[in-house]
């Protein structure tokens, strides 16, 4: 259950990233997690919503952009797509080649309610 | 609505204090291998062929990752090496910071090899460096030979697998050319040993390549 380490982890970036009195107007909070990252959706969210219950960060949501795994063919300049991490080459059976997406870890945006501008 | 744009790895605190870790190794020399594998391959049968066969002709310290107990570094400290045991109650790898804290109490004086062996888990771990040179995954015979595609994640990210248990080979549904393709598929760099900690064979050959990679 390394989702919970995770969730820790972003609720820690979260706070060097927004000051300290805009943290209850977060309410998006997007990463892209990639399909051989190791990471289950579903847990991150609901260790996410356990630990920011009743702090700050309770109106905040976990936005997941998924990266499928994609591998680059360096003899036939290929790209393929696959779920389950195979790197030999779909096309020609060649084994030099590169993971060029697929196990992404990364915090990107965080979105904030600006009702504090609205109401200034 | 404003957006703050942050593009950061979720995991770089982690990153950042391995580091330090892996600093520490390269200012003492010390070759770091992070072990990992599912329950019960064999890690710490492997680590006790591997500290019989240098037999202290290559100084090894170990630092043991388990959720309960001291039980493998009570193993561990009959070879008469520096082990150090972390217990990690409850959670289900190692972190660079666990790493960080246990070498404090580990007597790195003249060692070349450490051995982290990790919880015994093919998921969690693999997104966690250590400051390790390279992981070795274990693969035991008695899984099955479908492994390395059902937990592609940690079989990409390790430098060498070694397949363990081969002595039970005539017993289990595991065929050796299946499990080596399934690996090589997922990683076609992988290099692998077929080991029994049994009959030991297969373990001089696991050990010379790990002395190659020895800082002389």
């Amino acid at each position: 259950m390394h989702e919970l380490s995770f969730a820790e982890n972003i609720v820690e970036i979260i706070h060097k990233s927004v000051p300290r009195d805009e943290l209850e107007d977060v309410r998006i909070v997007r990463l892209k997690i990639g399909t051989l990252s190791g990471i289950v959706a579903d847990s991150l969210d609901f260790c996410f919503c356990a630990i920011s219950a009743e702090t700050p960060l309770a109106n905040a949501r976990l936005e997941i952009e998924h990266i499928p795994f994609s591998v680059r063919c360096n003899s036939c300049q290929k790209t393929f797509v696959n779920d389950i991490g195979i790197v030999v080459c779909p096309e020609c059976g060649g084994v030099d080649t590169n993971v060029v997406a697929g196990r992404e870890l990364q915090l990107t945006e965080i979105e904030l309610d600006d009702k504090k501008e609205k109401t200034s | 609505m404003s957006i703050i744009t942050v593009e950061r790895k979720v995991l770089e605190k982690n990153d950042e204090i391995a580091r330090r870790n892996r600093a520490l190794f390269s200012s003492k020399q010390i070759f770091v291998i992070n072990l990992v594998s599912s329950p019960g391959s064999g890690k710490t049968s492997i680590l006790e062929r591997t500290l019989e066969y240098f037999n202290h002709r290559v100084k090894v310290a170990v630092i043991e990752g388990d959720v309960q107990t001291d039980f493998d570094a009570q193993r561990i400290a009959r070879y008469d090496t520096p082990v150090v045991q972390i217990v990690t109650n409850g959670g289900c790898h190692l972190e660079a910071k666990l790493v960080e804290d246990a070498l404090v109490n580990l007597d790195l004086a003249g060692v070349k090899l450490l051995i982290i062996e990790n919880v015994g888990n093919l998921v969690c771990p693999s997104n966690y460096d250590l400051g390790e040179a390279m992981k070795v995954v274990v693969a035991s015979t008695t899984e099955g030979d479908d492994k390395p595609l059902k937990y592609p994640g940690m079989f990409q990210r390790a430098s060498a697998l070694i397949i363990n248990k081969i002595d039970l080979l005539p017993y289990v549904n595991c065929e050796m050319t299946v499990l080596k393709g399934n690996a090589l598929s997922i990683n076609p760099s992988l290099k692998i040993f077929e080991t029994s900690c049994t009959t030991k064979s297969g373990i001089p050959d696991w050990c010379s390549w790990l002395e190659q990679n020895l800082q002389s």
